[in-house]
């Protein structure tokens, strides 16, 4: 069996890229973004993508690179602010966007990856979200019919990897990576750590490897923090986790 | 006086039940978390995939790996655990999350909630209020009472584009709080905000309200 395992994001994107393909990518805001591949993405100057993931990066981070190299043709994310460039495309038509509940495009996703061509769901019923789709009754509720989606080509980001390309993901950088690691014809996984087979616990592993079909150590990461909030020292201010 | 943000997010608080998994809105119902009634256990939703959601961090201790929703760092509590946003979602839809605190831009009498698009303006994204809406049994609502311009927010219809249809249970405003009946039977009102009249409320309100507590 050929190795999964390649030197960089360059090498593993090789040959899985080309014009007009469907891309999915991992993360929410900027946490848990495949950082080496979207440069590599970049860098590998292919057009006319279609980008799936939450978010579309933001100004100077993460896929925003690959949207203000011209790269992308239309976006399906959940939330797209605090991304100028997005905004003066979308403006003057030069990127379409179609708007998924953050809920309804992780089940798509997850549908896509399972093998489900279409579920229905509450969410979005009796809202511009469910225009044109079908719609139909269970026990006295309305419900909205949504498509499975997969891609050409997953990227996503975990904590851990294995060379057989078992993955764990780490906190909340864990987000939309696992569902997009299952809905990519060819899935190309970065990881913090890259270890031999038997080094991670197997009950432990989020990610199968069997969805991972290459995988390398990324470098150099920056996960900017979009919203740096802190509390001070002496203080049992500012706690969303309430008393205790 | 009206009510102030933080008055609003106290008054929210009181919803909370000891033993409820609740899930808070951006803005006034983030506050609410500071305002936990004494004796009642709360765990916090972060629909990114937490359960279990803890204070910001100290200084310096900011973990890049670890937000919530708003994209702000926190930190993690002894029973803290993470999943997918599949997992969060499905959390969310299956009805698991008891209460759904969140701002609003309007609120119909039946119910309606508008607050994710203003039609000419950049849209932003819904993110993941249309799931939280569709699937927490209970949702309230946590806005002002009116526009700058002075137009009631609390509506016989909305104006702007729904993100969910028949969904809100309760509307805290400045002024006070109204119960809504999500099968149509209309919109109460039950309390009044300190040092408003109910003269006042009904001048700023345009939804059909029933009073009769007050009159």
């Amino acid at each position: 069996m050929q190795s999964k395992v390649f030197p960089n994001a360059a090498s593993a994107l090789a040959g899985a890229v080309f014009d007009g393909m469907t891309v999915m990518s991992g993360g929410f805001g900027l946490c848990g973004i495949p950082e080496n591949l979207i440069t590599a993405l970049r860098d590998s100057n292919v057009k006319n993508l279609t980008v799936i993931g939450n978010n579309v990066g933001a100004d100077n981070h993460g896929m925003w690179a690959v949207l203000a190299n011209g790269q992308i043709k239309k976006v399906l994310a959940s939330y797209v602010g605090e991304n100028k460039i997005l905004e003066q495309l979308f403006m003057n038509g030069g990127v379409e966007i179609e708007f998924n509940p953050q809920g309804t495009l992780a089940e798509r996703i997850r549908a896509g990856g399972a093998g489900i061509p279409a579920f229905y769901t509450r969410t979005g019923y009796g809202t511009v979200i469910a225009d044109g789709k079908e719609t139909r009754q269970f026990k006295g509720e309305w419900y909205v019919m949504e498509t499975g989606l997969v891609a050409d080509v997953s990227l996503v980001k975990a904590w851990k990897g294995d060379t057989e390309g078992n993955l764990i993901y780490r906190k909340t950088a864990r987000n939309f990576n696992p569902m997009i690691a299952t809905a990519g014809k060819i899935t190309i996984a970065e990881v913090e750590e890259l270890v031999e087979p038997g080094e991670l616990p197997p009950d432990q592993i989020h990610t199968p490897g069997i969805f991972v079909k290459r995988i390398f150590k990324g470098s150099n990461y920056v996960k900017h923090i979009e919203r740096l909030t802190t509390r001070p020292r002496d203080s049992a201010a500012a706690d969303p986790g309430g008393k205790r | 006086m009206a009510w102030t943000r933080d008055e609003m997010a106290a008054r929210a608080a009181r919803e909370l039940k000891d033993g409820f998994y609740v899930n808070l809105g951006i803005g006034i119902p983030t506050l609410v978390a500071n305002m936990i009634p004494e004796g009642i256990k709360v765990t916090l939703q972060s629909e990114n995939g937490m359960l279990g959601m803890g204070p910001f961090p100290y200084e310096g201790e900011a973990d890049s790996d670890l937000i919530n929703a708003g994209k702000q760092t926190i930190t993690e509590l002894p029973q803290t655990s993470y999943f997918s946003s599949a997992d969060s979602f499905g959390m969310i839809r299956g009805g698991h999350i008891n209460l759904s605190i969140l701002g609003a831009m309007q609120v119909a009498e039946n119910g309606d909630l508008a607050n994710w698009m203003v039609p000419g303006k950049m849209i932003k994204g819904m993110g993941g209020a249309m799931d939280l809406v569709a699937g927490v049994p209970r949702v309230v609502v946590v806005m002002d009472h009116t526009e700058k311009a002075g137009d009631s927010k609390l509506k016989h219809q909305c104006s702007l584009p729904l993100t969910g249809k028949g969904v809100v249970d309760m509307v805290i405003t400045d002024l006070g709080v109204f119960e809504i009946d999500r099968k149509g039977s209309g919109v109460v009102l039950i309390e009044i905000a300190s040092g408003v009249t109910l003269d006042e409320i009904k001048a700023k309100t345009e939804a059909t309200v029933n009073y009769s507590k007050f009159s």
